[in-house]
């Protein structure tokens, strides 16, 4: 059985990604407490914000603990998906450790300007259920000045001076670096493609 | 490659979307959610709300449409107005906006920017210039939002803008008070000037008309994006045809 849940870890966007989970009639629970877990069939990881504050939260409620464990497919979203790197270069924090490679701040350069915000388009996309039935070209939302290299783990690429990743996946943990709650049609759909439910 | 964005500007009073033409002479345009769904629907990359009462009077902008909207919208969406503390600033985030944008408030108590980028990270804190050409130089203006109450800033633009950044300012909306209302271009001058000492995205705010006006504005200064409402709202320019010709143009647009 279905049992979405989305982890409170204390940041200001988690209204937006329960109405937009709300907007494609997938009911979902939130998760305050590591044992709110229990039943979980899928965890999701939101986050907005920096690395440092928010990897303190995810400890001091026992998340941190916790979620690297989990079996069950689990999406972060943003600095949830950054959280679940090694270490991030914002704030030089060590992070939940799914993958191993660090989060490194965007280069700046003529013309790109810091933080990355706006639409853009996602590039290089694997053939990855995560990804199904996404059009071309598809664009999502970013807002960040950090982001996890191109590398094994990289299922979606997006350009912004240097390609950088758009989505990931380890396993059964996947994340996206923009915001599927404010990417339309594009962001909808990975959500319905992560419950499985397209 | 990172589009350019076209972003209506919904100017709220009283619950209800109006306009004014040179910050003056509000008339009633509609619903918030209904315009706000419209343009959604044609392509709009991002909605600012704007309390213009909020301000002057000394008010943050009133939840319930905040997070009216939160729910109903895919897209990002901004909310301006008379938030001049952490904790309206936090009500307003969790209501469901993506940034809040500061004004009048931050010229009153330049430490808020630096207290909400600390806060809530600099990728939601945007800094809102109304900025006016005076005597030979370009000039900021507060409290627009009242014409009784506006006035001298006290500050030069590039200034400011400059300020703002190194502060914590996430994205800067540079409205040109000369061009706002008036639909005869953007303040291509100035904003180039205010491009030329930022590094965080800049949007241009005031006198759209034209089409030509969105691709001059994006490809003579190098704006990030393109604020306008009184073409949007009066149907003179449609989003879909302005994104078609943007891309004819050679302009990157989400479509």
């Amino acid at each position: 059985m279905t049992d979405v849940v989305v982890i409170d870890s204390g940041v200001a966007n988690l209204g937006s990604v329960l109405a937009a989970f709300a907007r494609i009639d997938l009911p979902v629970r939130v998760a305050r407490a590591p044992l709110d877990l229990v039943g979980a069939s899928h965890v999701v990881l939101p986050g907005v914000g920096s690395a440092r504050p928010a990897m303190a939260r995810l400890a001091a409620s026992g998340f941190a603990e916790v979620v690297p464990g989990l079996r069950v497919p689990v999406l972060g979203i943003c600095l949830g998906m950054q959280l679940l790197f090694r270490s991030s270069a914002e704030d030089d924090v060590g992070c939940l450790g799914v993958i191993d490679a660090p989060i490194e701040r965007l280069p700046t350069a003529p013309g790109v300007r810091i933080p990355h915000m706006g639409w853009n388009r996602l590039e290089q996309l694997a053939d990855d259920p995560l990804l199904a039935g996404f059009p071309e070209p598809a664009y999502a939302y970013f807002v960040h000045s950090y982001a996890a290299p191109v590398g094994p783990w990289t299922i979606a690429a997006c350009m912004y001076g240097q390609p950088f990743s758009a989505v990931v996946r380890a396993g059964n943990f996947v994340g996206a670096q923009f915001h599927p709650e404010r990417s339309a049609a594009v962001g909808a759909r990975l959500l319905r493609n992560f419950v499985g439910a397209a | 490659m990172l589009t350019r964005r076209i972003i209506p500007c919904l100017d709220v009073r009283d619950g209800q979307v109006v306009k004014g033409v040179r910050f003056r002479d509000h008339v009633v345009m509609g619903a918030i959610e209904d315009l706000a769904l419209r343009y959604r629907d044609e392509g709009a990359d991002e909605l600012v709300f704007y309390d213009i009462t909020a301000s002057p009077e000394g008010r943050s902008a009133d939840l319930a449409w905040v997070e009216r909207l939160g729910r109903l919208l895919d897209i990002p969406f901004c909310v301006a107005g008379g938030i001049r503390s952490i904790e309206q600033a936090r009500r307003t985030l969790e209501a469901g906006a993506d940034k809040i944008s500061i004004n009048s408030p931050a010229l009153e108590r330049p430490d808020l920017i630096d207290e909400l980028a600390a806060e809530f990270g600099v990728q939601c804190i945007v800094v809102g210039v109304d900025s006016e050409w005076v005597e030979g130089e370009w000039r900021v203006r507060q409290y627009t939002g009242d014409p009784r109450r506006t006035r001298d800033a006290a500050r030069r633009t590039l200034d400011w803008l400059a300020e703002a950044e190194r502060r914590g300012a996430g994205e800067i909306v540079l409205n040109c008070m000369g061009s706002d209302g008036v639909r005869c271009g953007y303040d291509l001058e100035q904003l180039r000037a205010a491009r030329a000492v930022l590094g965080v995205p800049l949007i241009a705010s005031g006198g759209a008309g034209a089409c030509q006006d969105f691709a001059a504005v994006f490809r003579q200064a190098d704006a990030d994006g393109a604020l306008a409402a009184s073409v949007f709202h009066s149907g003179a320019i449609a989003i879909p045809e302005l994104k078609t010709y943007l891309a004819g143009e050679g302009i990157e647009v989400r479509r």
